[in-house]
C-alpha cells in the first residue's frame, strides 16, 4: 500500500513537474524505429508518445482537417510543404531527419525471379504492390523512378495501391502480389521477404524524412524538445540499426 | 463524369451479380430454416447471421485468408481452374456476396414462414410432389418477401466496403465502388469528388429500401 501511493505521488509529481504526452503523426515505415526510441525518450525526458502511424498524405490530410498532432514526421518532403504553406507548422522547427532508399522485394519462399527492374515486365509478374501514389510516399517514389526508366506504362495495367508501406509489404509477404516497392528499411525487418533489386541511391528519387512542430500544439517547448532529439546521436543511432541513413 | 458513370456502373453490376449468386442457396436455406427443424438449427442460424454482425473486415480477413493465392481456397481457384479472386472484380463480388447473403437468406426465411403450411400440405394431398409444390405454391406465394429480400441484400451489396477493402483493394477502374470511391477520393483530398460519389449512393440506396418496404408493407396488408 505505502509502495502504491509512494508510486502514485511520483507519478503526480512527474505530471505536475509538465511531464507531457506528445501526439506524433508518422510515416508508416517508422513504426519498428519509433517504438523503440519511445521508451529511450520517456526515460530521459519523462515524456510519453503516442503515435499515429499511416501513409504521409493521409496524415497530412488529417492534420490539415485539425487533427491533435504535436508533432509531424512525414516520409517526404512535398507532405510537408503543403502543410507549411498553409500555415501549420511553428516555424523553424522544420528540419530534416532522415534518408532512405527504395526497393523492390519478393516474397522469401516465391517462386520469381527478379534480378533487374525490367523483370517486372516479364509474364511471370501479374501483381505489383505499390503505396497509393497520390496519398502514400514510397508510391510517389516509386512512380518517379518508373517514370523515368520509362517503365509506368507498361506496368501500369500489374499494379495494386495500397494505403502505406506496410500494407504493401504484407501483401507482398503473403504472397497476394508477386513483388512489391518498400523501402529498404521495410525491407529489413521482414523475414517473409528478400530485396529483389535496390535502387541505387544516386540513381533513385531523393528520399528524406521532415519533422516538425504543429502549430497548434498545446507543448511547444516539449514537441520542439522531441525534434530536437529525434536529430540526436541517441535516435540517429537507433534509427541507423534499422538501416535509415543519414539526411544527405 | 465518364469515371462516374463507369464507378456507378460497376458497382450496380457488382452488386447485381453477387445478388444473383446467392440468389440459389440464400433461398433454399431460408426455406430450410422456415420449414425443418434439426438438431444443430440453432448453429447454423447463428452462423449465417454472423456476417450482420461482426465488423465487415473481419469478414474480409477471413475472405482473404480462405480466398488469398496461398489460401486453401484461393489455391484451388488458381491452380486447378485458373482463376484469381484476390485484388480482381471477382474479390469485390465475393465480399458483397458474402455480406448480404444474411439479409437474403433472413427476408426469405420469414417469407416463408408467413405462408400458411395448410396450402401446401393441401397440393400434397391432391398429388404434386415437393418439387411442384414450391415451384407452384410456396415460391408464387413467397415471391414478394423474397424480391423484398432481393432488394435489401443489393442495397447491402451496393454499399458494402469493409469487407471489400481488405479482399479486393482500391484498384481504379478495376475494383473500386462506390463506396471504396467516397473514401478513396477523401483520401486524395479530392472532397467535391466524394461528394458526388455520395449523392449517387444515398439515391440508389434510397430508392432500393423504398422499394423492398413497399413490397413488404403490401403484402402484410
Amino acid at each position: 500500500m505505502k509502495r502504491f501511493l509512494c508510486a502514485l505521488m511520483f507519478a503526480f509529481g512527474a505530471f505536475a513537474a509538465g511531464a507531457a504526452e506528445l501526439t506524433v503523426f508518422a510515416a508508416a515505415s517508422l513504426s519498428d524505429a519509433l517504438g523503440e526510441i519511445a521508451p529511450l525518450y520517456a526515460r530521459t525526458t519523462g515524456h510519453a508518445l503516442r503515435f499515429n502511424f499511416g501513409a504521409s498524405g493521409l496524415l497530412a490530410r488529417q492534420i490539415q482537417e485539425g487533427a491533435p498532432a504535436d508533432v509531424f514526421f512525414s516520409a517526404d518532403e512535398p507532405r510537408m510543404d503543403r502543410l507549411e504553406k498553409a500555415g501549420l507548422l511553428l516555424s523553424g522547427t522544420r528540419r530534416t531527419l532522415l534518408a532512405n532508399t527504395l526497393v523492390v522485394v519478393v516474397a522469401t519462399d516465391g517462386n520469381v525471379s527478379i534480378g533487374l527492374l525490367q523483370d517486372l515486365a516479364g509474364a511471370g509478374v501479374r501483381r505489383i504492390a505499390i503505396g497509393e501514389p497520390a496519398t502514400v510516399p514510397v508510391g510517389t517514389y516509386a512512380r518517379q523512378y518508373l517514370q523515368k526508366m520509362n517503365l509506368w506504362q507498361p506496368l501500369l495495367d500489374k499494379l495494386v495501391p495500397l494505403d502505406n508501406v506496410r500494407a504493401t509489404l504484407a501483401v507482398v509477404e503473403s504472397g497476394n502480389a508477386d513483388a512489391g516497392f518498400v523501402y529498404r528499411t521495410d525491407a529489413l525487418i521482414s523475414k517473409k521477404v528478400r530485396i529483389a533489386v535496390e535502387v541505387p541511391l544516386a540513381d533513385g528519387p531523393k528520399i528524406t524524412y521532415p519533422g516538425a512542430v504543429i502549430k497548434s500544439t498545446q507543448q511547444p517547448a516539449a514537441a520542439r524538445a522531441l525534434v530536437e532529439y529525434l536529430a540526436s546521436p541517441a535516435a540517429q543511432a537507433v534509427f541507423a540499426k534499422y538501416g535509415f541513413l543519414p539526411p544527405r | 463524369m465518364s469515371d462516374l458513370f463507369h464507378v456507378t456502373l460497376f458497382t450496380l453490376g457488382v452488386a447485381l451479380l453477387g445478388t444473383a449468386l446467392i440468389l440459389p442457396g440464400g433461398v433454399a436455406l431460408g426455406w430450410v430454416l422456415a420449414r425443418r427443424s434439426w438438431a444443430g438449427k440453432a448453429a447454423i442460424e447463428t452462423l449465417v447471421a454472423l456476417p450482420l454482425v461482426i465488423p465487415p473486415v473481419a469478414t474480409g480477413l477471413i475472405l482473404l485468408k480462405l480466398f488469398g493465392r496461398h489460401g486453401l481456397l484461393g489455391r484451388f481457384f488458381e491452380q486447378t481452374l485458373g482463376v484469381e479472386i484476390v485484388f480482381t472484380w471477382k474479390a469485390v463480388v465475393l465480399a458483397t456476396a458474402v455480406m448480404s447473403f444474411p439479409l437474403l437468406v433472413r427476408t426469405a426465411r420469414v417469407a416463408f414462414e408467413e405462408i400458411n403450411p395448410r396450402f401446401e400440405e393441401a397440393a400434397r394431398t391432391l398429388g404434386a410432389g415437393p418439387w411442384d409444390v414450391f415451384w407452384t405454391v410456396t415460391l408464387p406465394l413467397g415471391a414478394r418477401g423474397l424480391l423484398a429480400g432481393c432488394v435489401l441484400a443489393f442495397a447491402r451489396a451496393l454499399g458494402e466496403f469493409g469487407a471489400t477493402v481488405m479482399i479486393a483493394g482500391m484498384i481504379p477502374g478495376k475494383t473500386i465502388t462506390l463506396a471504396l470511391g467516397i473514401y478513396h477520393e477523401v483520401q486524395l483530398g479530392r472532397d467535391a469528388e466524394a461528394l458526388k460519389l455520395l449523392v449517387i449512393s444515398v439515391g440508389l440506396a434510397f430508392a432500393a429500401v423504398w422499394l423492398s418496404e413497399r413490397l413488404l408493407r403490401r403484402r402484410t396488408t
